[in-house]
């Protein structure tokens, strides 16, 4: 049976009510948007959401109330938004528990979970009141899939002397979300530019979903293997999705698309206009291919990589 | 005297303390400007990393975030943040990783996470990402911050990121093996921190602010008996700024 689903059939199948979602990409850059959206569309509640750092699309799954829960290490879009502003809001206003946790902290945390080991070892936080300041409330601590508390301090069992050291949860997330450049017919992914820690976070799951940019022959990934990041067999569903992580980045195929992020921005400032976003951007329309006519084909050729540089070189980003 | 503003003398007076064959972990925001400003005129041969993964990148244009696609053009390799992470702790490194943050306290610990109670906050920023983990794990931390009473507090709300913690032993008690801040670079001047104490002090003021103007915008009381004059910026180094490094006055 194929793998390759639509943007519809792999959130209806995959995604649940309540289910934990581990997020790729990395603030401006990669954010699994398409399937981001089909996921507000759907109307999805209580999501359970692990990133690092992160931005547009915990943004608007926190924005338009699907989430109820985030463990992060940081929440802003750079200079689009040095916070993520309905991040903001849903923490000043209560309306979400969150945790806070450091980037290479929640790192490990995936890369646990991709091992199949209950923790990871660090000697980062060490001071902070990362180590001793707890987000979720102690009723939350015994629910489904979450650690029964945020970090720990141990002493090295291995050391004669004193020596502190941090342990970090595993992530075992019901469902990964990734965007990749290119996947095979079957499966094999390929992320060009910088994979973050997109790796960890796709094998830290139960099911994998990769939407990308192209489907292509795994003959013709197997003529460079050396640059393939996961094989098939971890993949759970193919979704094509070009342009899917507009208005943010994906190295080689277009650059963050500023004017919308700046216009996102304004929006996002105001709860009503907010939800003038959502109903014109997201709710308004009934399928990928839609948005991108909405975006148009002026907006997508300027933000269209430089093969030379794999980014647009001198883009209006003001 | 040349007319320029905050950021300006900040990314300029940043990016003249980075030699060749520094190791530079960026942060984001001012660090980002600070370290092209390094790249394209003082310390060419100096590497820049990033936790997301660009090692050694060669920043063509300015980045708006550590994860921008300009960080991964013609970098010595593109990683991820395991990767990055390892150099950045790195004992055989000596990692200088560039900071801001919303609050600094006597002892250079930063507050990046929020104002007020931390589960009942006025005010929420970003949270750490990789900050505090730089300031854990890099052998040296130069900060950013606007010299503002409300930043330069006697009690950070959150310490996202440590600095000296309480004192000179403090570091090394919590069990961090190495690091600690060396310099704050601010809109009115260069703050370091006094080798015994580990507290904050006023180094160096700009040509036009006065030692008194630093004392009048700290929250708590600061040293400025060791205070100098900088070295005036230049035109040139102005020039670069705006003419080359960011002339759409995207980080400026």
């Amino acid at each position: 049976m194929t793998k390759i689903l639509t943007l519809q059939e792999a959130v209806t199948t995959f995604i649940k009510d309540g289910s934990h979602i581990a997020l790729g990409g990395f603030c401006p850059a990669r954010n699994p948007m398409a399937i981001t959206y089909e996921i507000i569309r759907q109307g999805k509640r209580n999501l359970h959401l692990y990133v690092h750092s992160h931005g547009q699309a915990l943004d608007l799954l926190i924005g338009a109330g699907c989430a109820r829960r985030v463990e992060l290490a940081y929440g802003g879009m750079g200079r689009f938004a040095p916070t993520c502003i309905r991040f903001r809001q849903a923490v000043q206003n209560g309306d979400i528990e969150w945790e806070d946790y450091t980037n290479y902290e929640m790192t490990l945390r995936f890369f646990a979970g991709s091992l199949g080991i209950p923790f990871m070892v660090t000697r980062t936080s060490l001071g902070s009141d990362i180590l001793t300041k707890e987000g979720f409330r102690p009723e939350t601590r015994k629910e489904y899939k979450v650690a029964r508390k945020k970090l720990a301090v141990m002493d090295n069992p291995f050391s004669a002397e004193d020596d502190k050291v941090v342990l970090v949860p595993a992530i075992n997330a019901d469902v990964a979300l990734i965007h990749a450049q290119y996947v095979g017919e079957e499966g094999t992914v390929r992320i060009e530019g910088l994979k973050f820690a997109d790796v960890e976070i796709a094998k830290c799951a139960d099911k994998l979903i990769v939407t990308c940019e192209k489907i292509v022959p795994e003959s013709y990934l197997r003529q460079n293997p050396d640059i393939n990041c996961l094989p098939p067999f971890l993949v759970d569903a193919i979704v094509p999705a070009p342009y899917g992580a507009h208005p943010t980045s994906c190295f080689n195929f277009y650059d963050y698309d500023a004017q919308h992020l700046n216009m996102y921005r304004r929006m996002a400032e105001d709860d009503e206009k907010f939800k003038e976003y959502l109903n014109e951007w997201v709710y308004g329309v009934s399928s990928h291919e839609e948005y991108l006519t909405k975006v148009g084909i002026k907006r997508l050729l300027e933000i269209k990589a430089n093969p030379a540089f794999g980014f647009r070189p001198g883009l209006e980003r003001g | 005297m040349l007319e320029y503003k905050p950021r300006e003398i900040m990314a300029i007076m940043a990016g003249r303390m980075v030699k060749r064959g520094d190791v530079i972990f960026c942060g984001t925001g001012l660090s980002l400007i600070a370290a092209t400003v390094a790249k394209k005129i003082y310390a060419p041969e100096s590497v820049i990393f990033f936790e997301t993964g660009g090692i050694d990148t060669a920043l063509p244009e300015l980045p708006i975030s550590v994860a921008d696609s300009r960080v991964m053009y013609r970098t010595s390799m593109n990683a991820g943040l395991l990767e990055s992470f390892s150099i950045l702790s790195h004992k055989k490194v000596y990692t200088k990783a560039f900071l801001g943050a919303a609050q600094i306290d006597r002892f250079g610990n930063l507050n990046s996470t929020c104002i007020g109670d931390y589960l009942h906050p006025s005010v929420r920023f970003s949270g750490s990402g990789g900050g505090s983990d730089a300031a854990c794990l890099a052998a040296e931390v130069i900060i950013f911050m606007q010299h503002e009473k409300r930043r330069f507090v006697e009690k950070v709300d959150y310490l996202t990121s440590p600095g000296w913690l309480s004192g000179p032993e403090a570091r090394g008690n919590t069990g961090l093996q190495r690091g600690g801040p060396s310099a704050v670079v601010t809109n009115l001047g260069i703050m370091r921190f006094d080798e015994r104490t580990k507290e904050i002090y006023l180094s160096e003021y700009y040509l036009g602010v006065t030692s008194q103007k630093v004392r009048e915008n700290t929250g708590f009381e600061i040293d400025i008996s060791r205070a100098a004059e900088s070295k005036p910026i230049t035109e040139e180094e102005l020039r670069v700024l705006r003419e080359e490094i960011d002339p759409q006055k995207l980080i400026i």
